[in-house]
């Protein structure tokens, strides 16, 4: 069996698809952490409990009315989306002319609020989600046996990250919201109804942390606490990769993963440090991130 | 639920006796019941402990006729030593708690055991598991009831390995309680000629094993042990199956499983997990009727073995108690362990001078989902260990009481 | 400042009586939070600079007096002492790395450092990782005074805490506070009138840090135990809260919040969850209506600075 850096292909190659599924979560997170601090200088820190309740709509939704995995990808970040618009209408509306660390600190508020809700009810055992069915089981590839649903968590974020990339920077709606963030007075002079994109953008962010939520249903447990220690990594993705770039959160949310991947075989212990080391040499060297510009 | 989730002064059941029959400081013999209400261990002790002590007071109340006035409270320690700690501390100091019984969580019964020393109390520790409870940070104080990492590493590991299993890789949990296992198994693996091809450290709550699972698949290893608990355990386990792990014939054992784990993963997930424990419900008749009286009291949840141990330390706590005709915690500890041990739940035992409880230990599989015919009906028992077998030899342990 | 001088007259009386009624522990944990709240308050009440990492201090200082008064047998006044050249230490290292960004990537650098070092911690061997130092000797002050006497470490938190708060508010009305008011307000101005910038705000990060040290180093000593929980990011949360509850940039509005938010954790334990909810709608509150803060709205009401 030949080896790689001392370790058999097998377990490398197997590392590196955990590392981009990984990946594949921290991209979709960062993307909509990026689309509403690029376009509302929000930085949304109950983008963790968000991705907690998409997972949860999706596990209610099974468990209570009996629908299932592949509606529930529509249906629950739809659901989640609404009441991040209901958030923004009622509450972050106040703060735009404010520092944005005021943002954060209610935003910090909401997410205590909703995980402390879910906990009382729910404990922090996590309650199992059924894989579905066509995608259990896995393809014998030779070097390893990815399960597919693995395989489809990466391709399916891939699909929506470029999906709104392009969006955001190739369509006509995207420059709207573009120059809205420059110039908002402006646009909205030329007729466009600016606040309502606004909400609206939140709302896309918030499904869009929703929609990872159901997507990690299956393989990790639907927990209160799933999304209070991986916001804080999704937070240094987002810094690394540059506060308001598209581009940027997706391809470093997919690097870090890997980078966190490859650290987990060869140094286990520093798979937790390894994305914050990066993040304060970014912040030093480049505190605009790899792919921002400065603010 | 939230009743019994309130700070709650219970169960006062005082039988209109005569003259009292111990002196009991201001009255009333106060049990505190600590630990883990809201977050990985909540399942496993948590308000269904409440439930336990309770009726560990009410049936000894009834059977003995003792004029005892019993108090239980609880309180969440959220799985921090300061939180825990402070706790005791406030219990001990101003609310007049006599005794603090369960405290999951190595970390916190450590914490628990050094105050209770302070304020010379007494401590029964059912849910956490390290085994220097009862050897180098031992106490005159504390009773070390339900299990250990040396019985757990012995059960599960020389189990193993006699069936067969004697190549391992070990997932631990990444602080003192993984560590201690991993090392208490690792030797007892050693012992009975197995090897141990390798070991990973996981963070504790860590939500994605997949790579520390794939490190376990190809490393060959017949055995993969996971020195892990609660959310951890769940993980890996759930991400093991998804991997074809078991059904590419590696097996896991589970070095520290609950039944609420069990039922939490679903047997379909969990099924040909070997692991040890020291109570399981459906054990006999009479371990069987007393669950099913605790279930009725528990919302339908069935108890684990640590809500056994919770009802038979406190059953015989108060058997001390009338005994030693005090509260006091040192003279209560040491009536403890003069007394020998006998209740439905883990038939005859008793109390050594390093403060371990001995009784029995049993080594389970559990039920593939069509072997299950009934709610729970979750293990089946593939060999029991002898009380004298399942723990450290006193004299191992380095404990300073032990002469 | 007269209502300064009665504000403080009335929070020194109270915490003289105070343990003959409510538990005295508790009211130490008030103390230990309060020095450490106001502490935190220096950096972003008086030099307009959020940390979002500021339980990297709180957790090393008391790490490090749990292990100088356990392992190396010192006594309390040199553990503590110990302890807090630790936080400063670190504060200096940190803040040389950190004052060079500002507003929201400087609270990210501090948040990234504080990850880093907590994880550390979750590694180092001395730590003993979720266990936490345990069994902390309360030691002999001086050699004269047992503080497992409830009273002398009563009064030994109480002169730390009285200390502390008088050295802030000295700090805070000394010309070095007026400049930091003024970066504050106006960097590049302050700039143009040839200060120094980046030196005053390393100073107000470093003292930060070490008064922060002082109260981490006296809490383990107190509570006979460092842990995790201290250097965690959550606590780091915890510190904004309160400061922000009790009032951003008033004298005595950290000491009020920390006094609400610790009350509120011991009395509502048993509640659980509600304990996270509660603090969490507070904190909302806090930032859409009633930004100043328990002093500060009663600062506006009395018309005087609190």
């Amino acid at each position: 069996m030949s080896e790689i850096f001392g370790i058999p292909v097998q377990a490398f190659m197997g590392q590196l698809l955990i590392g981009l599924i990984n990946g594949s979560f921290y991209a979709l997170l960062s993307l909509g952490l990026a689309v509403i601090f690029g376009l509302l200088n929000i930085i949304n820190f109950t983008h963790g409990a968000q991705y907690m309740m998409g997972a949860f709509c999706a596990y209610l939704l099974l468990n209570k009315i009996g629908i299932g995995y592949w509606p529930a990808l529509v249906i629950a970040p739809v659901i989640v989306g609404v009441t991040g618009v209901v958030i923004e209408r009622t509450m972050l509306k106040r703060l735009y002319s404010l520092d944005h660390l005021y943002g954060l600190l209610l935003t910090f508020g909401l997410a205590l609020i909703i995980q402390g809700l879910f906990r009382n009810e729910y404990g922090t055992s996590g309650q199992p989600y059924a894989m579905p069915e066509a995608l259990s089981g896995g393809r014998n590839l030779g070097f390893m046996f990815p399960p597919n649903y693995r395989a489809w968590v990466i391709a399916f974020s891939l699909v929506v990250c470029l999906a709104t990339w392009f969006t955001i920077e190739r369509t006509k709606l995207g420059s709207y919201l573009r120059a809205a963030t420059e110039n908002p007075v402006l646009v909205q002079a030329f007729g466009i109804n600016v606040p309502r994109m606004i909400t609206l953008t939140y709302g896309f962010g918030v499904a869009l942390a929703a929609l990872a939520g159901v997507m990690a249903g299956p393989i990790y447990q639907v927990s209160p606490q799933m999304g209070a220690d991986l916001i804080i990594v999704v937070f240094a993705v987002v810094v690394i990769g540059g506060m308001g770039s598209i581009m940027g959160s997706i391809v470093t949310g997919f690097s870090l993963g890997v980078v966190e991947g490859l650290t987990k075989v060869f140094y286990p212990e520093a798979s937790n440090t390894v994305i914050f080391v990066i993040m304060a040499i970014v912040l030093l060297f480049k505190p605009a991130g790899l792919f921002g510009k400065e603010r | 639920m939230f009743a019994i989730r309130k700070l709650s002064a219970a169960v006062a059941l005082a039988l209109a006796a005569a003259a009292a029959q111990a002196q009991v400081s201001d009255g009333v013999v106060k049990i505190g019941v600590l630990n883990d209400m809201s977050s990985l261990y909540a399942d496993i002790g948590g308000p269904g402990s409440v439930v336990a002590a309770k009726m560990a007071v009410e049936d000894y109340l009834k059977a003995s006729k003792s004029s005892l006035k019993v108090e239980v409270i609880s309180a969440d320690h959220q799985n921090k030593p300061d939180v825990g700690s402070q706790i005791a501390r406030q219990w001990y100091d101003v609310d007049k708690v006599d005794v603090i019984v369960d405290v999951p969580n190595s970390g916190v019964a450590l914490a628990v055991s050094q105050v209770t020393r302070d304020k010379a109390k007494a401590f029964l520790v059912t849910g956490a598991a390290s085994a220097d409870l009862t050897g180098k940070a031992c106490s005159p104080n504390t009773i070390h009831w339900l299990y250990d990492t040396w019985n757990l590493a012995h059960g599960t590991g020389s189990a193993v390995v006699k069936t067969g299993g004697d190549t391992w890789f070990f997932i631990t949990a990444d602080y003192a309680f993984g560590h201690a296992l991993e090392r208490d198994t690792a030797e007892v693996v050693k012992a009975n000629g197995g090897k141990v091809l390798g070991a990973v450290r996981a963070p504790l709550n860590t939500q994605d094993f997949s790579s520390f699972l794939l490190q376990a698949q190809s490393s060959k290893a017949k055995v993969i042990g996971l020195a892990n608990a609660g959310g951890d355990t769940i993980n890996s386990i759930k991400q093991a199956a998804e991997f074809g792990i078991v059904k590419g014939g590696q097996s896991l054992a589970g070095l520290l499983v609950f039944l609420s784990d069990v039922h939490g993963l679903g047997l379909d997930k969990a099924q040909g997990l070997v692991l040890t424990e020291t109570f399981y419900w459906d054990l006999n008749p009479a371990t069987r009727t007393w669950s099913k009286r605790f279930a009725s009291l528990d919302g339908g949840k069935y108890p684990t073995m640590n809500h056994a141990g919770v009802y038979s330390a406190v059953l015989h706590y108060l058997k001390a108690v009338d005994a030693a005709k005090t509260d006091d915690g040192t003279k209560v500890i040491a009536k403890m362990k003069e007394l020998p041990t006998d209740d439905a739940l883990f038939g005859k035992g008793r109390v050594r001078q390093d403060g371990r409880k001995i009784h029995p230990a049993y080594l389970f599989e559990v039920k593939k989902p069509s072997e299950s015919k009934y709610p729970y009906d979750y293990y089946k028992l593939r060999a029991t260990i002898p009380a004298d077998q399942a723990f450290r030899p006193e004299k191992d342990g380095g404990c300073p009481l032990v002469k | 400042m007269k209502a300064h001088r009665v504000a403080f007259a009335v929070m020194v009386a109270a915490l003289l009586v105070a343990p003959l009624a409510v538990y005295p522990v508790f009211l130490m944990k008030v103390m230990c939070f309060a020095l450490f709240a106001s502490a935190f308050n220096l950096l972003i009440g008086y030099g307009g600079l959020l940390s979002f990492g500021h339980a990297m201090f709180l957790g090393t200082a008391g790490y490090a007096s749990a292990h100088a008064a356990k392992v190396w047998g010192f006594p309390p006044e040199f553990a503590i002492l110990f302890g807090t050249a630790c936080a400063a230490a670190l504060g200096l290292v940190t803040g040389l790395l950190a004052i060079r960004r500002q507003g929201i990537y400087f609270a990210m650098i501090t948040l990234a450092l504080a990850q880093m070092i907590f994880f550390f911690y979750l590694q180092a061997p001395f730590t003993h990782g979720e266990d936490g130092i345990q069994g902390v000797p309360r030691g002999t002050l001086f050699a004269l005074f047992d503080l497992n006497n409830i009273w002398a470490m009563y009064a030994v938190v109480f002169v730390v805490f009285v200390g502390g708060f008088l050295l802030i508010y000295r700090t805070i009305h000394s010309p070095f506070g007026q400049v930091l008011k003024a970066i504050r307000e106006n960097e590049p101005r302050a700039i143009s009138l040839g200060y120094d910038t980046a030196r005053y705000k390393l100073q107000a990060y470093v003292l930060s840090a070490t008064l922060a040290g002082v109260a981490g180093a006296t809490k383990a000593i107190v509570f006979q135990l460092a842990s995790l929980t201290d250097a965690h990011w959550s606590m780091s949360g915890e510190v904004v809260l309160m400061t922000l509850l009790g009032g951003l940039g008033t004298i005595f509005g950290p000491a009020a919040g920390a006094l609400v938010i610790v009350s509120m954790e011991n009395y509502l334990a048993q509640l659980g969850a509600w304990v996270t909810i509660t603090q969490g709608v507070i904190f909302v509150i806090c930032v859409l209506a009633f930004r100043r803060g328990l002093v500060g709205e009663l600062a506006r009401l009395l018309r005087k600075p609190l």
